[in-house]
């Protein structure tokens, strides 16, 4: 069956890439690019919700399926992409050539996740994997100086080798399954026998091979070393895109994987559980010591994000550990990814506005800003708090709702361990605090930002109050979203 | 119900707050007497409250209850009985009192308000909470202000003291965030009542009760504070600002032992009762090492920052002793305490204000410059030592009776003996610390110091009222606190 209609929101996104670069060729005023861009996110995300009501069906002989795990997704990075060209507007202005470059490659990157969490076939997991890489290697490097050139190319580096270690456990796993197909291979497993699975211990190693090459993706430990590099190097924009939508696609393409095709018979899923459960547990306490002593304000949040995806791994474990009915350790996830979107979103683009003026990183240089930009002041502190996951913020409702769901298999151990490490976290996060309302102003000016980053970073702030305080509706989408599509 | 009383009294605070925070353009003077006025209004509509509180009825009144969080069965369900309704009016009392008590702040007025006014909201919120996440919620709003005050208008170390106090504070409330996800797994509910009601029968899974009653006391008794919790305390009390303190020893710390009751006693009745002697002998080292470290102060606001150490022993004593009487006293004791140490905390923040000294061997003789503040300071300290009519013999009394004659712990009269040694160390660092402070030659460097002004005449005289009231006539609270105490004398089969 081509269905074609049931990818218009991919389409469209591809579609306005290409228009953007034409675009940049032909007008000379170059305000009208991101204009263009998120007139094109927004018709996509128009046709994604608009197809939300649909019922799940596959295309291309299962090689992609569109449900509701998949268009939550989808709404999500076209959300990220929305507020990432907001936030870069300013930024890219600065820049001499290649301004339509820019948005058509954050767009591409775009629809590359969309692909990536709709697809349920390894190779075309593959194509959508590199159609994000490839854009976001030439994104981090975008800035051309020394720092950027060097984190670009220490990710490319990294992100091939990844890359190639995960076409290896996929070469793996279809050499002990014979099948491609998510579904098909699960059937495979299943029809082994126990004796059978531990006979073949490249099919282990493939699956093992796999966690690493996503591993990378979501900068888990051990495979986060690329990270505060990549993160103090990239064009701030970059990070903030890196820091969330990566991310995120990284662990839809993991739920899908392993709930799709490792799913099933339960001790498998157990295993793995049990691997991302102890995963989480060091991600989360070498993240936050190693963010204590950090002074550029991107590097401590890369930490952090090392940390938060520790947090997220807890849910992946949850997910190992329960039953295919239940959906908390699934929707959960998705919950917590959509309020750290927002949260880190919002830091970033307050992070952009402030260094715009002050023209620096170090958290130093971030001294007595309550006095000079008090509501971007507020608005950081706002999200630094839901990142130490305190209320009224959304960082708590997704702590809350995620470790719910551990307690509930068995897992009070990792979850004492993850909220001693918000307490840890807590001490790091508020020394930005602590400077920005307590320390002395370097200068009296104010910090002026313009209306797109200030419209970023409120609309980001609203979605963190609103999850944080009334979650209920992202709750139940989230829900409806985590009963995935079942070959 | 029409009116939702509660959720106006928890909430104006923090629309002024806001209005505070946002509105361009304000005067100091405006911002000042908009906080006195949205704290002015939760204290009337308290009183009100506890006005037509039905004392015969008792139970938990003036709910409210919608549904909040269907995902995770989490309800906005507000409602106060015999045990919270005290608890809120001193909240109430204290929020307007320290407004008036911060009328001199001149450095930051607006963002200093806007907090004091949201630290309010939280603490109302978790007195009035009968929904676990919601008063969780409402727990932890509370550590960002009090960051805030701390580190911005304290004095000494406050940076220290802030940060100290957040990660204290957030450590506990990390235990109690793994405690309440275990009741919630354990019970599938959220619902303070409904998991008290149906009691352990609803707690019977593989978790072992007894982690999560402990993961839960963990939080309540960093908050109380517990011996050995409660290093915190000391450093955030004297590095406070005057007004941060009195609502941190007045209704801050009461958190705790509200928690205590709340949902330590009232939903693990059977694992209370088993581990009552282990807390009681912790509550009477509290007393006594609380008291005993007191003696040795010289500083005015750490003197009187253990002494609530030493206080809130009491008050363990008085939960742990589990009997009717006994809890009647613990309750009493927390308002009471908040009432005695509030005005403790305002009339030293005055001598040190109107004196410019806080190092009690350096102070003497200030009777003749401020008389007024020495009287008043005297009756703050004759209600912390427990003087008959005031509200400090009520409270310890109940809880010495009730103690003594409890049946639920073996030994218990030892332990209450012990516990009454405190008042004896008591008298003696009260005592010592009013004669350093207002007794003795007059010292020159004081000739200039001022008496308390019109408007300090006007709130401390509001806390002796309150005291004696209470010290005088203690049936007027103890008749709603023991309407609060029967159903968790029920659970306790007593």
């Amino acid at each position: 069956m081509l269905n074609f209609e049931l990818l218009i929101p991919e389409l469209t996104l591809a579609g306005v890439a290409i228009i953007v670069i034409l675009l940049d060729l032909v007008v000379t005023r170059k305000g009208l690019l991101p204009v263009v861009s998120i007139a094109g996110v927004v018709v996509a995300a128009g046709f994604t919700i608009a197809m939300w009501g649909s019922s799940s069906q596959a295309l291309f002989n299962n090689m992609m399926a569109v449900d509701k795990f998949a268009l939550f997704f989808k709404l999500l990075f076209l959300v990220i992409a929305a507020l990432v060209i907001l936030a870069s507007t300013d930024y890219v202005s600065k820049f001499a050539r290649f301004q339509g470059e820019y948005y058509a490659l954050v767009l591409l990157s775009a629809l590359g996740m969309m692909l990536m969490a709709a697809t349920a076939e390894l190779i075309s997991i593959y194509i959508a994997l590199e159609l994000t890489s490839i854009s976001l290697y030439v994104l981090v490097g975008f800035l051309k100086d020394p720092k950027s050139t060097e984190a670009s190319l220490k990710y490319l580096l990294l992100g091939a080798v990844a890359s190639a270690v995960l076409l290896f456990g996929m070469a793996l796993v279809f050499g002990f399954t014979g099948q491609t197909q998510l579904g098909e291979i699960a059937q495979a497993i299943q029809g082994m026998s126990l004796a059978g699975v531990l006979d073949s211990p490249g099919l282990i190693l493939g699956m093992v091979l796999m966690v690493a090459g996503f591993g990378f993706k979501i900068a888990a430990v051990p495979f986060h070393m690329w990270v505060p590099d990549v993160y103090e190097g990239a064009p701030t924009p970059i990070t903030a895109y890196l820091s969330v939508a990566s991310k995120a696609a990284g662990f839809a393409i993991i739920l899908r994987v392993f709930y799709s095709a490792f799913g099933l018979p339960s001790w498998l899923s157990l295993d793995w559980g049990l691997v991302f459960a102890v995963l989480a547990a060091i991600g989360m306490t070498l993240g936050n010591i190693i963010a204590i002593p950090q002074t550029n304000i991107k590097r401590m949040l890369g930490y952090s994000s090392i940390a938060q995806a520790g947090y997220l791994m807890v849910g992946l474990a949850v997910v190992g550990f329960s039953s295919a009915a239940e959906v908390v350790g699934r929707s959960s996830l998705l919950f917590f990814l959509a309020s750290y979107a927002l949260t880190n979103l919002g830091a970033f683009t307050a992070i952009i506005a402030i260094s715009n003026k002050v023209d620096s990183d170090l958290i130093q240089d971030y001294s007595g800003m309550g006095k000079r930009a008090p509501l971007l002041a507020l608005a950081l502190t706002l999200c630094l708090i839901s990142l130490i996951g305190m209320p009224p913020a959304a960082g708590f409702m997704a702590k809350f709702y995620i470790f719910s769901g551990a307690v509930q298999h068995d897992l009070l151990w990792l979850v004492i361990i993850a909220v001693i490490n918000s307490v840890i976290s807590a001490y790091y996060y508020l020394r930005v605090v602590k400077v920005m309302w307590l320390g002395k102003p370097a200068s009296e000016g104010k910090v002026l930002s313009s209306g797109a980053l200030r419209l970023a970073l409120s609309l980001s702030c609203l979605g963190v109050l609103l999850l944080g305080i009334i979650p209920g509706y992202i709750m139940k989408l989230a829900e409806m979203a985590a009963k995935m599509f079942a070959f | 119900m029409d009116f939702n009383y509660l959720t106006t009294i928890i909430f104006l605070p923090v629309v002024g707050a806001i209005l505070i925070a946002f509105i361009p353009g304000l005067s100091d003077r405006l911002i000042k007497r908009l906080a006195a006025l949205f704290t002015f209004v939760p204290l009337a509509l308290s009183i009100y409250l506890f006005t037509i509180f039905d004392r015969v009825a008792g139970g938990i009144q003036f709910e409210e209850k919608l549904s909040w969080i269907p995902a995770i069965n989490a309800h906005y369900h507000l409602g106060v009985d015999g045990l919270s309704l005290p608890l809120v009016i001193l909240m109430a009392f204290l929020g307007f009192l320290v407004v008036l008590i911060s009328w001199k702040i001149d450095l930051r007025p607006r963002e200093y308000f806007a907090w004091l006014l949201l630290l309010e909201t939280s603490i109302l919120g978790v007195f009035c909470s009968l929904d676990l996440l919601l008063f969780f919620l409402f727990w932890e709003i509370e550590v960002i202000p009090m960051y805030f005050l701390i580190s911005i208008w304290g004095t000494g170390r406050k940076e220290y003291s802030a940060i100290k106090y957040v990660v204290y504070t957030l450590f506990g409330s990390a235990m109690m965030l793994a405690g309440i996800l275990s009741l919630y797994f354990a019970t599938g509910s959220l619902s303070m009542v409904d998991i008290a009601q149906g009691g352990m029968a609803m707690v019977q899974s593989i978790m072992p009760v007894t982690a999560i009653f402990f993961l839960l006391l963990v939080g309540f008794a960093v908050k109380l504070p517990v011996f050995p919790l409660h290093t915190w305390l000391p450093d955030a009390h004297t590095d406070a600002p005057t007004a941060v303190s009195v609502v941190l020893a007045g209704a801050l710390l009461k958190m705790g032992g509200y928690g205590m009751i709340r949902l330590c006693v009232s939903i693990f009745p059977q694992v209370a009762q088993q581990y009552a002697p282990l807390l009681v002998a912790f509550a009477v080292v509290s007393v006594l090492y609380g008291a005993a470290v007191t003696l040795r102060q010289t500083d005015l606001k750490r003197l009187i920052a253990y002494s609530s150490i030493s206080h809130m022993g009491y008050v363990l004593l008085g939960i742990f002793a589990l009997g009717r009487v006994s809890l009647t006293g613990a309750t009493l004791q927390m308002f009471s305490h908040g009432v005695i140490t509030g005005l403790l905390f305002a009339m030293a923040g005055l001598v040190m204000h109107n004196a410019g000294e806080r190092n009690l061997s350096k102070l003497g003789g200030l009777v003749r410059q401020m008389p007024i503040i020495a009287v008043i300071f005297s009756v703050a300290g004759l209600g912390a030592l427990g003087l008959p009519t005031t509200s400090g013999f009520a409270a310890e009394f109940l809880v010495f009776v009730g103690s003594f004659s409890s049946t639920a712990v073996a030994g218990i009269q030892v332990y209450t003996i012990l516990g009454v040694l405190g008042i004896v160390i008591t008298a003696g660092y009260i005592l010592w610390m009013l004669q350093r402070v207002f007794y003795g030659p007059a010292l020159k460097q004081f000739d200039k110091a001022k008496d308390a002004d019109i408007l300090e005449r006007g709130y401390i005289f509001a806390f002796v009222a309150v005291i004696m009231l209470v010290g005088i006539y203690p049936a007027i609270l103890t008749d709603v606190i023991k309407a609060g105490i029967m159903p968790v004398m029920g659970l306790l089969g007593g």
